[in-house]
């Protein structure tokens, strides 16, 4: 017992100071990508040419926009501007209530907002979430298994994850969702009882990721499930899972303090 | 024809492909399994396309005492007679020859898909309708008390998905088939169709907790193809995320296993700590799975002195703190009553499975391609093979603590003597009509990318085994005589990963 306590005092309180103050990323830390459209040069299209991922998406307009959802976060992406237009940040906040809310002409992401007030009453304090992995590499798994441990502690928020849909107030899908699993999506998703969320985690859920366009995967959820919140990232930092989940459930006010109550 | 051994074939030298003997598959079958009986052992063995419609069935066999590996071929039409059995350790390959490519191996025991998807590298779609990716019967036990338990694909933990039939009897399991195949994405087609920028990513994310080793082995691929040579301060900084990167699973892995018997602080301690190892891997690559740091012709980052100075500090602080926390884990009697003799992997078929990476060396079988076919700076520092002998649950936690110890001191180190020079050096065109074995290890065991060029200089065939191909066999070996409650914990103790398989 006694070895016990001071190896549990060498140890110390370990939990993240989030979302109370600012956390500190280190420098090179990629986060939300932005564009500087006042570098780009006239007729350049250089960095969709060599783009390796789906960042910079086809407009119909012809102008460039930022798919932050289609992001995967990699250094291959900005080296694909001859003009260091595209950069990334270290802004971890990039979780958005809809699909149009991560492209925009610079980067920018509407974070999302919170649920309305009735499903706030169901779900504010305590959120129950059922993980389905369907087509992934497991990064976002290990992401979100990351959220419990005593350092980002999500029970602490009152969000869950469990063992069953049956248990649970939403479903979190990561994966590009593989031919193999799109039954089993579908399924656990009806076993969910209404009214239930549906929360996209990682970009090859928001669009299939490095194995979009691959036979074997359908690209991310299927539009017949409807989304409430979908989160970039390849695969997410937990604090940007845990940031949006806060704000659809109304706990953060003005950016980054938790609401009491 | 020089025979098989004679190629000067060796670990990430790519050889002229017309240099692979192409023997008749009756000679083919003799080399192989002769080969076999002399103490070598599969590293991979695929078919891909070939001429007038033929599929050409490829073995790279290892000799690991003499780090030598070894090739030989044959061509076929629609079907072959199965190697299995003359070398049962083929057993799962031919299985997963049958289903890439639809070529049938008469006489294999126990022809089932792997990842039931259609054929993707068959010769014709005529050779491609011949395998039924749907027809999966379970092994079954028939009797008054035997009954069936099934569990997933969709699991009770954040765990990725697989399909387990278990037959039993009362708790006690007599029988467990894996169906897997449902994280199935079609990576090697990726590989061999994107350009190199697109493939490097998805290499990246063959399973998304081994980033480095896959992406380290695709791209020494790239590099051997290329003639590509990585400067020593890039092999270094390979080498260092590579056993971070162990660290950190290790690390999770001994948290887990804590966990799933029931031991708290062991799993808070370890898990918080594997969460340290993840971020000096954010410190150097800005990913805490260090994603983007390896690409072809050696590293994006370099390791800047203060940078040096701050790892060193932040590990030889972990390795103050691991220590206590493994012992007090390790020392607890109940936790070794919870680990002792459970899930127990005999050696026979640690042999016949070709079983690699930790639960081999659990069972005293020193594998280990860092020290077998030395790459990179591991020529140069070598780590010990770490072993253990019962072969249980306990003797595979041994075995991850031993080499969390020795990749902390091998990482520390490496820190203080990182040579001088470049990170990244020119990768230019592949060589055409050439082929590479990649191997590395992995957190979980061996990596092998066999990579093939085509004439003009593109990727023709991309063979990717990952640790979990050999290793998901074992499981379903250790398991019988087990209780079912013990499942999940025999299953943790081998921790692999379904993407990694399911490719």
């Amino acid at each position: 017992m006694l070895r016990f306590l001071r190896v549990r005092l060498q140890q110390g309180v370990r939990t993240s100071s989030f979302p109370g103050t600012d956390v500190e990323f280190p420098e090179r830390f990629r986060g939300r990508p932005t564009r500087d459209p006042g570098r780009c040069q006239d007729g350049c299209s250089t960095c969709r040419s060599r783009m390796p991922s789906g960042l910079l998406p086809d407009a119909p307009s012809g102008e460039v926009r930022v798919d932050v959802g289609a992001c995967l976060f990699a250094p291959d992406e900005t080296a694909a501007c001859p003009h260091q237009a595209i950069a990334f940040t270290r802004d971890y906040r990039m979780a958005a209530r809809t699909r149009e809310g991560l492209v925009s002409a610079t980067g920018e992401v509407e974070l999302a907002r919170a649920l309305d007030a009735k499903a706030r009453r169901l779900f504010g304090r305590s959120l129950r979430l059922r993980s389905v992995a369907a087509g992934s590499c497991s990064g976002c798994e290990a992401e979100l298994v990351a959220l419990g441990n005593v350092v980002f502690d999500l029970a602490r928020f009152g969000i869950q994850f469990v063992a069953s849909p049956r248990h649970a107030d939403g479903l979190v899908v990561t994966g590009a969702v593989s031919l193999n699993m799109r039954d089993a999506l579908y399924r656990t998703w009806q076993a969910t009882p209404e009214p239930r969320l549906v929360i996209a985690v990682g970009a090859c859920a928001i669009n299939g990721g490095p194995f979009r366009g691959s036979e074997e995967v359908g690209n991310g959820v299927p539009a017949d499930i409807p989304v409430d919140l979908w989160v970039p990232g390849c695969p997410p930092h937990p604090l940007t899972t845990a940031d949006g989940l806060l704000r659809l459930l109304g706990r953060l006010e003005d950016g980054s303090r938790p609401a009491t109550g | 024809m020089t025979a098989f051994d004679q190629l000067g074939l060796r670990n990430r030298r790519a050889i002229r492909l017309a240099s692979v003997p192409v023997q008749p598959v009756e000679d083919f079958r003799e080399t192989v399994a002769g080969a076999l009986q002399k103490g070598w052992r599969v590293a991979s063995f695929f078919g891909m396309p070939d001429e007038h419609g033929t599929t050409r069935l490829m073995a790279i066999l290892a000799r690991d005492e003499r780090g030598e590996l070894g090739a030989t071929s044959a061509r076929v039409g629609d079907r072959y007679p199965a190697l299995t059995p003359l070398s049962p350790e083929l057993a799962y390959f031919e299985r997963e020859v049958a289903e890439q490519c639809g070529v049938i191996p008469e006489g294999h025991p126990e022809l089932k898909p792997v990842r039931r998807h259609p054929p993707d590298h068959a010769a014709t779609p005529a050779v491609a309708a011949g395998f039924d990716r749907d027809r999966f019967p379970f092994f079954q036990i028939a009797g008054q008390e035997v009954h069936e338990v099934a569990v997933g694909p969709v699991h009770a933990g954040i765990i990725e998905p697989g399909h387990f039939r278990l037959q039993a009897h009362g708790e006690s399991v007599l029988h467990l088939e894996i169906m897997l195949g449902y994280q199935h994405r079609g990576v090697e087609r990726l590989l061999e169709r994107h350009d190199r920028e697109r493939a490097v990513l998805v290499a990246e994310s063959i399973a998304g907790d081994t980033v480095i080793g896959h992406g380290g082995v695709f791209c020494s691929a790239i590099e051997a193809l290329a003639r590509s040579r990585k400067t020593p301060r890039a092999q270094a900084i390979r080498g260092i995320a590579l056993e971070i990167e162990r660290l950190a699973n290790h690390i999770g892995d001994m948290g887990a296993i804590a966990g799933d018997v029931a031991y708290q602080p062991g799993a808070a301690f370890f898990g918080r700590m594997r969460g340290d190892c993840l971020n000096l891997l954010m410190t150097v690559s800005g990913n805490r799975y260090g994603r983007g740091l390896i690409r072809p012709g050696g590293t994006t980052f370099d390791l800047p002195p203060d940078m040096l100075a701050a790892m060193t500090d932040q590990l030889e602080r972990l390795r103050e703190e691991i220590r206590p926390a493994a012992e007090l884990l390790l020392g607890n009697a109940s936790v070794q009553a919870r680990l002792e003799g459970v899930g127990v992997l005999s050696r026979e078929h640690c042999h016949t499975l070709g079983v690699v990476g930790p639960p081999a060396r659990a069972c005293e079988m020193p594998r280990d391609v860092r020290h077998d076919h030395p790459y990179g700076v591991f020529r140069f520092a070598h780590i010990p093979v770490a072993t253990a002998w019962a072969g249980d649950v306990l003797a595979r936690t041994l075995v991850r603590w031993l080499e969390i110890q020795r990749s902390l001191d091998f990482v520390i180190e490496q820190l203080a003597s990182l040579p001088r020079g470049a990170t990244r050096v020119a990768c230019g065109p592949l060589h055409p009509g050439e082929i590479v074995v990649a191997m590395g290890e992995g957190w979980r065991g061996e990596i092998v990318h066999t990579v093939i060029t085509d004439d003009a200089g593109g990727i023709r065939r991309c063979k990717v085994v990952d640790p979990s191909f050999h290793n998901w066999n074992a499981v379903a070996a250790a398991l019988p005589g087990n209780q079912i409650s013990d499942f999940p914990l025999c299953n943790k103790s081998f921790n692999l990963s379904y993407a990694g398989h399911d490719l």
